[in-house]
């Protein structure tokens, strides 16, 4: 659905006397496949919108080529405009109109006919639950609501893929679950979404794939599961006693589930293990065979600021 | 047809806002009205005009010129509103053609700009001020030339410029010396030689004396094809200019 090889961009930008350039985006390769969830997880500055604007026709690349929905990007930018969606990270409401107002003329403007658009908004206004404030000028409605509209407006023409910055940014914990399942839905409606996020469990919760971005590059892409498997598999941490903990060591290492055994000082054990699942029940039986007494067992899973954090040397979290 | 129909609906959306606006429609029905009649008892003196129509025929047209550029120039400003909301960024990523996201809100301006001309006149009237319709409508044209110029600049400048705190003193530093050098509210006439030799090189000043012109009744005179011919060029490549500003914005 999206290709692009080598899309890059620099930013010139002026402070006081000095030009400083900004290379926003430095070479960035992606494939994005039909009817997937995307996301682009990275932290702020990392090149995620200057990207995205990029590839909704918005900002003209420096270099690199791009195909969406079957569009190429730089001698048909025309063509993609027809079969995309973008919403910006920034808003795009006007709030001296209505929700409805802004629906049938989003609509419009695509050459869609006024019947044609008024009878989308009503449709678009149902599946996003506004129907209640249609009629209010947008500058009375929450941010929520707003957000909603904005997303509505992107996709009113029900484009091949739809380009989302940051849906969920500002959104209290309940309404970025509505817009969870809102974006699952166009997922099933058979359309592309690509969603820039800089939330972690977003990223793994709601995408099938992720690319992460830094410092204007793509470091890791992936599934979630995958990237997660691929840095370090799962963790237990055995709670024992000091006294216990080299027996338990001798009895645990050579199993052959386990990757590597770390000794903590204060007493315990970590152990490595593809599948931390599975590998308790083995741990605790392996444990009371050779009649040692556990405090405590406990499963780490490696999240994906893990995977940023191997990537990087950074965590997201930090930055 | 496509561009037609585009352009429009951007004019449509912007009439409807603004009609929205209850406080625009006030300062825009009123504040030509107040010229009117505070200025009218200085007039005839002022102009040293032997009749109050006489002075009238003088002082009209140029008011009226003054309300187009001025009309146009300061239309930037709601454009980097729509800017910074992302209006114009969603509008962006449509197909919609590009020159009529430009001349949808220019036209907004033109016909906000005639309906005030239209009550300026109506009002005029009552001050016997008389002017044929066939010069009249031509003058008209002339107005709708300058206010399409002024404000497709004022937005091809917010969208380069994309500030207030940038666009409020270029726009003043341009409108002003443009304005004294017009003759817009007094002619020239007695100006020195090389005040005059400078006026020649201001469009507005040659858009004035055309406009002057078709209210005298004078209709054969050069001025008014010299002034139409210069504010249609202007006009032209304002928007020429303007609509790639449309067409190339970053943020
Ligand atoms: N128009 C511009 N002019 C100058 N620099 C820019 C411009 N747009 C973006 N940049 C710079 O490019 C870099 C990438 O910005 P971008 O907006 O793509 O980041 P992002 O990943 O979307 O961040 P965030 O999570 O904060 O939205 C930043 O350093 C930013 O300052
Ligand atoms: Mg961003």
């Amino acid at each position: 659905m999206i290709e692009t090889r080598g899309l890059r961009k620099s930013f010139r930008s002026r402070a006081g006397r000095e030009t400083k350039t900004v290379d926003a985006v430095r070479g960035v390769n992606l494939q994005v496949a039909e009817g997937e969830i995307f996301g682009f997880l990275g932290p702020n500055g990392a090149g995620k919108t200057t990207t995205l604007r990029m590839l909704a026709t918005l900002i003209e690349p420096d270099g690199g080529e791009a195909t969406i929905a079957g569009a190429d990007l730089r001698k048909d930018p025309a063509e993609v405009r027809r079969r995309i969606g973008y919403v910006p990270q920034g808003g795009s409401t006007w709030d001296e109109s209505t929700a409805r107002e802004e629906l049938v003329l989003h609509a419009r403007m695509y050459g869609i006919g006024k019947a044609d658009a008024q009878q989308r908004a009503v449709r678009a206004l149902e599946a996003f639950q506004l129907t209640e404030y249609a009629d209010r000028k947008c500058k009375t409605y929450s941010g929520g609501q707003r957000r909603r509209v904005e997303i509505a407006l992107g996709i009113i023409h029900e484009p091949k893929i739809v380009f989302l910055d940051e849906p969920t940014t500002g959104l209290d914990p309940q309404s970025r679950a509505h817009m969870w399942d809102e974006i699952r839905r166009l997922r099933s409606d058979g359309m592309t979404v690509f969603i820039t996020t800089h939330y972690l469990d977003e990223a793994d919760a709601l995408c099938d794939r992720i690319a992460i971005m830094d410092n204007g590059e793509v470091v890791a892409e992936g599934t979630p599961a995958e990237l997660k498997r691929e840095i370090s598999g799962d963790v237990v941490l055995v709670g024992l006693d000091l006294a216990a903990t080299p027996q338990a060591a001798q009895a645990l290492d050579g199993e052959s589930y386990v990757n590597k055994l770390e000794t903590a000082d204060e007493g315990g054990l970590r152990l490595y293990v593809d599948e931390g699942a599975t590998a308790i029940p083995q741990v605790l039986r392996r444990l009371d065979h050779a009649g040692l007494e556990l405090r405590s067992i406990e499963l780490h899973r490696p999240s994906l600021d893990d995977v940023f954090l191997t990537k990087t040397g950074r965590s997201l979290r930090e930055s | 047809m496509k561009f037609a129909r585009d352009t429009w609906l951007i004019f449509q959306r912007q009439i409807q806002l603004l009609l929205r606006n209850p406080v625009w429609v006030f300062v825009g029905v009123f504040q030509p009205v107040m010229y009117l009649l505070l200025f009218a008892p200085l007039l005839k003196p002022a102009l040293n005009a032997p009749t109050q129509a006489a002075a009238y025929k003088i002082f009209v047209p140029g008011l009226l010129v003054l309300l187009a550029i001025f009309g146009g120039l300061f239309q930037g400003f709601g454009l980097i509103a729509e800017l910074r909301a992302g209006v114009i960024e969603r509008s962006r990523v449509t197909p919609i053609s590009r020159l009529a996201l430009l001349l949808g809100r220019s036209l907004r301006d033109v016909v906000s700009l005639i309906v005030q001309a239209v009550i300026i006149t109506l009002l005029a009237l009552l001050f016997d001020l008389r002017v044929f319709i066939g010069d009249l409508l031509l003058a008209y044209l002339m107005l709708a030339l300058i206010a399409l110029m002024t404000s497709a600049v004022s937005y091809g400048v917010a969208l380069k410029v994309k500030s207030e705190d940038a666009l409020a003193p270029l726009m003043n530093t341009v409108a002003q010396p443009v304005l004294l050098l017009s003759g817009i509210l007094l002619p020239l006439t007695f100006a020195p030689g090389w005040l005059q030799g400078i006026a020649d090189w201001n469009p507005f000043s040659w858009a004035v004396d055309g406009t002057r012109a078709l209210f005298a009744g004078d209709l054969g005179s050069d001025k008014v094809w010299q002034g139409l011919t210069i504010t249609a060029v202007l006009a032209a490549l304002g928007v020429f200019w303007a609509a790639r500003q449309f067409a190339r914005s970053v943020r």
